[in-house]
């Protein structure tokens, strides 16, 4: 089992016919069951082409409709992604994966705003998209440092996941599924929501929630882990370095207001129980440290 | 981007927010130009920078006659103004915003925020006003109100007057105060601002309520869809070596620290901070090269962050995902070679090919320490900066000093001597 997606999932890709769509739908495609997962691609001006084989529909209704996807990834550029995902939510998608960086965060306002009472989940923007080792990629991540396993991985970062999940690897301990919530204030999938799914996951056995700086996301899922969470967790948190008031990055990635600190975050999991650490270069054998022997 | 207070004043007027009258000026003479068009007995010389705090700092004065507007806009225009948000060294002062002065009666708060556990803008605001908003967040945040603004109805009458009331604005102007929340709103949402502030928001003598100041904030990520907003942006306001950055798509930031880092993707480049600060170092800079770090983008970024004569090495830590390391290994080599590097060089490569990467570092000659991860890196960069501190000092070269902001200097000066 996994969270999320497996290999059963059928992906239709919108903006496949853009560099990045062409390129990471190439890589995806080739990883695992690619194949199979990859079925259907949206741009609406390109309607009955195909890319590599890959049937382009101008709708996402269209594409769900002709070939049962049931969730998307979004390649689009950052005018016009806030729109692509509404247009999934209204086509009654299970999930969306919008790996697009740059979005305007009002947009993102409004499109959260129209989301409310829809079933559809949102991971990301600005994130690298959701894996599930040997079965199916969706997204942005090198599939190949990626081990399947028993570790659930849930993450801010883009190359700051690949690093938790190299040293993972590399310490022989697989993963049942790696999440980018991505790096933007206004955004789908929230470290705690992804952490009640790692929770109910059969085959997870254990979480590494990487975290940085800005918002409260991290104490909030902390709390929960305290209350509700059956499996050990370990935490990073990227930042302790940042000086208040720069934005490192990510339009999320701020310490304002004397909130949202990397120390505040710290303190606050390891009262919850969640072991942290400071070393980034340690995730991997702080979270082997908690399994059970 | 931020903007100064008197484009942000002059937005705020264009949505219905009252501001006192005030025109912008950039020399002395402009100053009592403006406050010879403005007319009455009392004006207010404001200081104009990116920074806050300029009041206390000792950039906003009061003048009673045209002569003292003089002596005011005299003494602060080019001033170094130190505020507790501008650092030591201070910003100059290029610019200033001359007003008409205001009967204040009482002095209070708003603030405009997107706020990310809601998802939602709110509006904040507060009885304390003029004051440092943050310092009556911590010790009496029962005195500040919020409203979330639902997307769909905008900020709600109902909502506004109960904000208005509860920061003591009298019943006989609550349609006044109303009106600016609801314009404060609307200003917000049409120019896709991502922080909006009003302190002090002030109650007049004769009931008017009027922003006093102004600080408005834009979403970077907006801005393609602003030209006008982006027409507004200071470049004397800000860092140098930030601007070369983003004109190579590289996301900068200076630090106060001596090791240089180059990293891709903005978390592990702050974890990458973190771990040289966890072995005893201190960043020089934050740096995510992003996706696609070309030679001609690695050789950029290493002449930026060797623009800080305060470096004493550089870590490069990079995980090469989709991005080859042999790539990054011959924009490295590359690099190093142009700029002819004098400092230790530290290379933490991981991913696809890091072996023919490590490799080409290896041929190329240059004294580059290689490194097997991130806190094998970190340890041999505070090394390596300890070695050059401990080794007796080699006669010092002189450095191409840092790029200044001559051009601006030289033009404010023109225009000075025209009139």
């Amino acid at each position: 089992m996994s969270i999320l997606i497996d290999k059963n999932t059928r992906v239709m890709t919108q903006g496949i016919t853009g560099k990045t769509g062409m390129f990471h739908t190439q890589t995806s495609r080739a990883y695992a069951n690619g194949k199979a997962c990859f079925v259907a691609g949206v741009n609406p001006k390109k309607a009955g082409e195909d890319f590599e084989g890959i049937p382009i529909y101008g709708t996402v209704a269209d594409a769900k409709k002709a070939t049962g996807a049931n969730v998307s990834v979004i390649y689009v550029p950052p005018p016009f992604a806030a729109a692509a995902i509404e247009e999934a939510v209204d086509a009654d998608l299970d999930l969306v994966i919008c790996i697009t960086e740059g979005i305007p965060v009002r947009d993102m306002v409004r499109t959260k705003y129209r989301m409310k009472g829809k079933r559809t989940l949102l991971v990301g923007p600005n994130c690298p998209g959701v894996i599930t080792p040997d079965e199916i990629k969706i997204g942005i991540m090198p599939g190949h440092i990626h081990k399947r396993g028993p570790i659930g991985v849930v993450s801010r970062s883009g190359t700051l996941t690949y690093e938790a999940v190299g040293q993972l690897t590399e310490l022989g301990l697989g993963q049942s599924s790696c999440v980018g919530i991505g790096g933007d204030p206004v955004n789908g999938l929230k470290h705690i929501d992804v952490l009640k799914m790692f929770n109910d996951d059969p085959k997870t056995e254990a979480v590494i929630m990487v975290g940085e700086i800005g918002g409260s996301d991290e104490e909030n899922a902390a709390r929960w882990v305290k209350a509700n969470m059956k499996k050990p967790v370990v935490g990073f948190i990227a930042g302790v370095t940042a000086p208040p008031g720069k934005r490192m990055g990510h339009a999320g990635a701020i310490i304002s207001g004397g909130k949202g600190t990397a120390q505040e975050k710290l303190a606050v999991m390891e009262e919850c129980g969640i072991k942290t650490t400071r070393n980034p270069a340690e995730m991997g054998r702080t979270l082997k440290s908690v399994l059970k022997k | 981007m931020k903007i100064h207070e008197y484009q942000g004043k002059q937005i705020f007027r264009e949505y219905g927010v009252p501001t006192p009258r005030g025109f912008p000026a950039m020399s002395v003479d402009e100053a009592v130009e403006a406050a010879k068009k403005l007319g009455g007995k009392v004006w207010v010389v404001k200081a104009q920078i990116h920074a806050g705090g300029r009041g206390k700092g000792g950039g906003v004065k009061v003048a009673k006659s045209l002569d003292e507007v003089r002596a005011r806009a005299k003494e602060i225009l080019g001033m170094q103004l130190k505020t507790h948000q501008t650092g030591p060294e201070g910003q100059k002062v290029r610019r200033l915003l001359v007003e008409e002065g205001a009967d204040i009666k009482k002095e209070m708060y708003a603030g405009m925020v997107v706020d990310r556990g809601t998802q939602r803008v709110v509006l904040m605001a507060s009885s304390e006003g003029g004051m440092d908003i943050e310092e009556v967040a911590a010790k009496t945040p029962e005195k500040i109100r919020k409203v979330f603004i639902d997307p769909g109805q905008g900020l709600t009458d109902d909502d506004a007057d109960e904000i208005a009331l509860a920061i003591g604005i009298p019943q006989s102007s609550l349609s006044q105060g109303r009106a600016v929340f609801q314009a404060l709103y609307k200003a917000f949402d049409a120019t896709d601002a991502s922080l909006a502030e009003i302190n002090p928001l002030i109650l007049t003598g004769d009931g008017r309520v009027i922003a006093l100041d102004a600080k408005l904030n834009f979403d970077d990520n907006a801005l393609f869809r602003h030209p006008e907003e982006t027409a507004m942006r200071d470049l004397d306001e800000e860092d140098p070596a930030e601007i070369e950055a983003s004109k190579y798509d590289l996301n900068y930031i200076s630090l106060d620290g001596e090791i240089a880092c180059m990293v891709n993707g903005a978390g592990l480049a702050m974890a990458t901070m973190d771990t040289i600060k966890l072995y005893g170092g201190s960043p020089a800079n934050f740096l995510d090269v992003g996706g696609g770090a070309t030679a001609e983008k690695v050789t950029a970024a290493f002449k930026i962050m060797l623009k800080n004569r305060k470096v004493k090495a550089i870590l490069v830590n990079i995980f090469g995902g989709i991005m080859k390391c042999d790539t990054i290994a011959t924009g490295v080599v590359a690099a190093a070679r142009e700029v002819k590097l004098s400092i230790p060089l530290v290379v933490r490569m991981k991913g696809t090919n890091e072996d023919l990467g490590k490799k080409i570092l290896k041929d190329s000659g240059l004294p580059i320490i290689s490194a097997d991860n991130m806190a094998d890196a970190a340890k041999k960069v505070v090394a390596a900066v300890k070695k050059k501190k401990a080794a007796p000092k080699p006669k010092p070269k002189k450095r191409a000093k840092p790029a200044k902001k001559k051009p601006v200097a030289k033009k404010a000066k023109k225009g000075k001597k025209k009139k």
